[in-house]
């Protein structure tokens, strides 16, 4: 231990603590902006400077390691000076556009304006004038309110391991972008949002497409049906200002009813059909010498990073489609024969904790209905912003269930939601499946919580199966690199795109980091207890759809409807095209 | 961005490919040789096209983003064609109190470029750097490995119809 005296206080930390967390101990929050908890500190703003007795120089407080006997004043007139400097540089060259900014009041440089009290900015205004980008369906990058703090080159580097952002030129000219200028489409990005948490500020972000909801409520003519994805139920509600991890399965049912759509369905549903059809597909391949390890394919943005950094790799993908995109394909099938609607009159908007997902409802192939499978995708965010334009207060809403045919689901669809999840629920089906005896003990807890990579090797009645879960793409990296080599003793891999699993998605409420998400994910595993079904085989619904539509598993419909195929894209795909 | 470089990039055009390969032979797996790596490139091709990146992203077991970033950091490196004769404006202090700007006016002027660019026929890339050690001949400027100092305006036209 380490002690030092931060503003008159004695303090002991361990060794190695910066001088910002040990202030924190003693219930000091130094002002930070380049310094995120989950990423490491690139100590470049110079919001955080201190002063500490024995030096001349001021130093950043989220990088500066403590030492023995060390006095630290946090808020001299040096330091409030230096401070207030920093941000008034940084605004002097920023939009002053914060009303009409997808990031009022969620932006780090707002509240560290307000919090600092900047009333006038001594510095001459410069602005930028750079070009937006919004190539992609996913995420728009607005580098006009880019502060180079370097948190998204640090996030899409270290966490996503897909090194799209990097700062290029130096000085004033410095601009964070991907290689040669090119548009995000241009590249090799997984569109899945991580950089949108990492940023402060409103410089990257998700394309809103609430519009299109909006209009199509409106229009009588369209019969508009929404799915609701596994994380967003406990999630939604830090939109709606209740603390991280509530669930709110009922009330964002009956907020979603009062909005106008006509049918209130759940993307559970198709999670427990794709446990069906995936660990069907595990079975077959393991009995018939396919492909293994065979690895989960519900993350689109995993998916896209797989198609440009692992080409080689993409029959080890399954051919399941998303729970996403299989609800759409069957809501304009499937229900729309059920109901007796014509499918060019239903309107299918998905709610998604994900940006990837914007991008994979975009896929020319996810027409498998003849129409657009999905036609809108808003995330958690958007979703929020819809509620609260409508004056729908969740304090004060009834507890709703979700509407037949596709409505009913099961703890094992729940756990979708979070890192290990897709795998326990497959483990509880296939285990069942495959020795035709019940299983005991359901909770696979080996395969939960938040380390980068877990194992664990079940018995299906003599037989070893090994399996493998990752979640953040750096992870995933460290076991494709591995299978790539021939060294992953698999049978199943469980890859989810964001870190967290779909509670930690791109499209979740902000901020999101690691401590809201492991809230979220615990929160599911709750879900997951209180539900009367907690394997994917035992819904009723599921059950009916097989017996009325689908016929069988892997049969000829699901093969139309609920798989896929995937495209090698190549780590430089400007240069094929 | 459809910049000539990417159109030679597509094309291939500008590329030595197996001069780039056999370079980059000694750089594989060596993320800490970023820089080395880069200024041999541009030693043979003058600039650092996009492909060039791509094979040093490869090689190197870097993101190409990382290669761009280096490659626009150091005023050494540029990411565009240049000329065949560089021509570097010193934009220190004493040049600049001493009339480097007028010196750049001429130079514009008389290439029909502005800094940063090249000349349509390829000979001449203009070029501020940072100081060159020369202050006691300032203004000055260093076209190719040749350093001019003392300069005014009116003697730039003859020092280039040395490189014309
Ligand atoms: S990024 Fe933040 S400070 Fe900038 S305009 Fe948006 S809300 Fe305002
Ligand atoms: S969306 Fe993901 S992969 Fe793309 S730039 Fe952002 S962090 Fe990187
Ligand atoms: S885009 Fe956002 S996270 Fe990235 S450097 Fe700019 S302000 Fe920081
Ligand atoms: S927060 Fe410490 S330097 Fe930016």
């Amino acid at each position: 231990m380490v002690s030092l005296t931060i503003d008159g206080q004695r303090v002991a930390v361990p060794e190695g603590t910066t001088i910002l967390d040990a202030a924190k101990k003693i219930g000091i929050d130094i002002p930070t902006l380049c310094y995120h908890p989950d990423l490491e500190a690139r100590a470049v703003c110079r919001v955080c400077v201190v002063e500490i007795e024995g030096q001349k120089l001021l130093q950043p407080s989220c990088a500066y390691p403590v030492s023995e006997g060390m006095v630290v004043h946090t808020n001299t007139p040096k330091a409030r000076q230096a401070r207030r400097m920093a941000v008034e540089l940084m605004l002097a060259r920023h939009p002053q556009g914060c009303l009409e900014c997808i990031r009022n009041q969620s932006c780090e440089l707002q509240a560290l304006a307000e919090r600092l009290q900047i009333r006038e900015i001594r510095f001459e205004r410069k602005l930028r004038d750079l070009p937006k980008d919004e190539s992609t369906p996913a995420i728009v990058r607005d580098p006009d309110k880019c502060i180079l703090c370097r948190r998204c080159v640090a996030m899409c580097h270290d966490v996503q391991a897909a090194g799209v952002l990097y700062p290029t030129n130096r000085g004033v000219d410095t601009v964070v972008t991907p290689a040669y200028q090119r548009a995000v489409s241009d590249v090799s990005c997984a569109l899945c949002g991580q950089c949108i948490h990492a940023c402060p500020t409103g410089a990257i972000s998700e394309r809103d497409d609430t519009e299109a909801v909006w209009q199509a409520l409106a229009d009588p003519n369209k019969h508009v049906v929404v799915q609701t994805a596994p994380a967003i139920r406990v999630s939604i509600g830090e939109e709606m200002g209740l603390p991280v991890g509530t669930i709110v399965t009922g009330k964002l049912v009956s907020a979603l009813r009062r909005l106008g759509f006509d049918r209130v369905m759940d993307t559970d549903f198709t999670a427990d059909l794709t446990i069906i059809e995936e660990g069907n597909e595990l079975l077959h391949r393991i009995k018939n010498g396919g492909v293994l390890p065979m690895i989960t394919s519900c993350s689109p943005g995993w998916i896209k990073f797989g198609e440009h950094f692992y080409p080689d790799l993409l029959e080890h993908i399954s051919t399941c489609k998303s729970p996403q995109q299989m609800f759409g394909a069957l809501v304009k099938t499937y229900y729309a024969q059920k109901m007796g609607i014509d499918p060019k009159d239903i309107f299918s908007v998905s709610l998604m904790p994900c940006t990837a997902k914007k991008y994979e409802a975009d896929r020319p192939e996810m027409r498998s209905s003849g129409y657009k499978d999905v036609d809108v995708v808003l995330t958690s965010r958007e979703l929020g912003r819809m509620f609260r334009e409508a004056g729908i207060r969740f304090e004060d809403l009834p507890e709703d269930e979700h509407d037949d045919p596709m409505g009913i689901s099961t703890g094992a669809a729940a756990i979708f939601g979070a890192t290990g999840g897709v795998m326990e629920a497959a483990l509880r089906t296939v285990y069942e499946v495959a020795t035709g005896k019940e299983l005991g003990a359901l909770d696979f807890v080996s395969v939960r919580g938040l380390d980068g990579i877990k194992e664990a090797t079940v018995d299906l009645d003599g037989m070893q199966v090994r399996v493998a879960v990752a979640h953040g793409l750096a992870n995933a990296k460290k076991i494709l690199e591995l299978l790539r080599e021939g060294k992953a003793p698999y049978h199943f891999i469980e890859i989810m795109c964001c870190p967290g699993g779909c509670v930690g998605g791109g499209g979740q409420p902000i901020p999101t980091r690691m401590d809201t998400r492991a809230k979220r994910g615990e929160a599911l595993y709750l879900a997951d207890r209180s539900l009367p079904y907690r394997k994917s085989h035992e819904n009723p619904a599921i059950k009916e759809i097989y017996r009325d539509f689908l016929g069988e598993p892997l049969g000829e419909r699901s093969h139309h409807l609920l798989h896929t195929h995937y495209t090698k894209r190549g780590k430089y795909p400007w240069l094929s095209s | 961005m459809e910049t000539p470089e990417v159109e030679k990039c597509r094309t291939g055009s500008s590329g030595q490919p197996d001069e780039i390969d056999s370079i980059l032979e000694k750089y594989r797996g060596r993320k800490d040789a970023l820089i080395p790596a880069l200024y041999d490139i541009q030693k043979v091709m003058n600039y650092l096209p996009e492909s060039a990146a791509v094979k040093v992203a490869e090689a190197l077991e870097v993101p190409v983003s990382k290669v761009y970033g280096v490659a626009t950091f150091y005023t050494l490196f540029s990411v565009k064609p240049r000329g065949k004769h560089i021509i570097r404006v010193c934009e220190s202090a004493p040049c600049h109190v001493l009339g480097a700007m007028n010196v750049v006016k001429e130079l514009e002027r008389e290439l029909g470029i502005k800094v940063g660019e090249t000349t349509k026929d390829g000979r001449f890339t203009l070029e501020l750097t940072s100081c060159l050690g020369t202050c006691g001949v300032a203004p000055a400027i260093m076209i190719d490995d040749v350093v001019y100092g003392n300069l005014t305006a009116d003697k730039i036209p003859h020092i280039l119809s040395e490189y014309r």
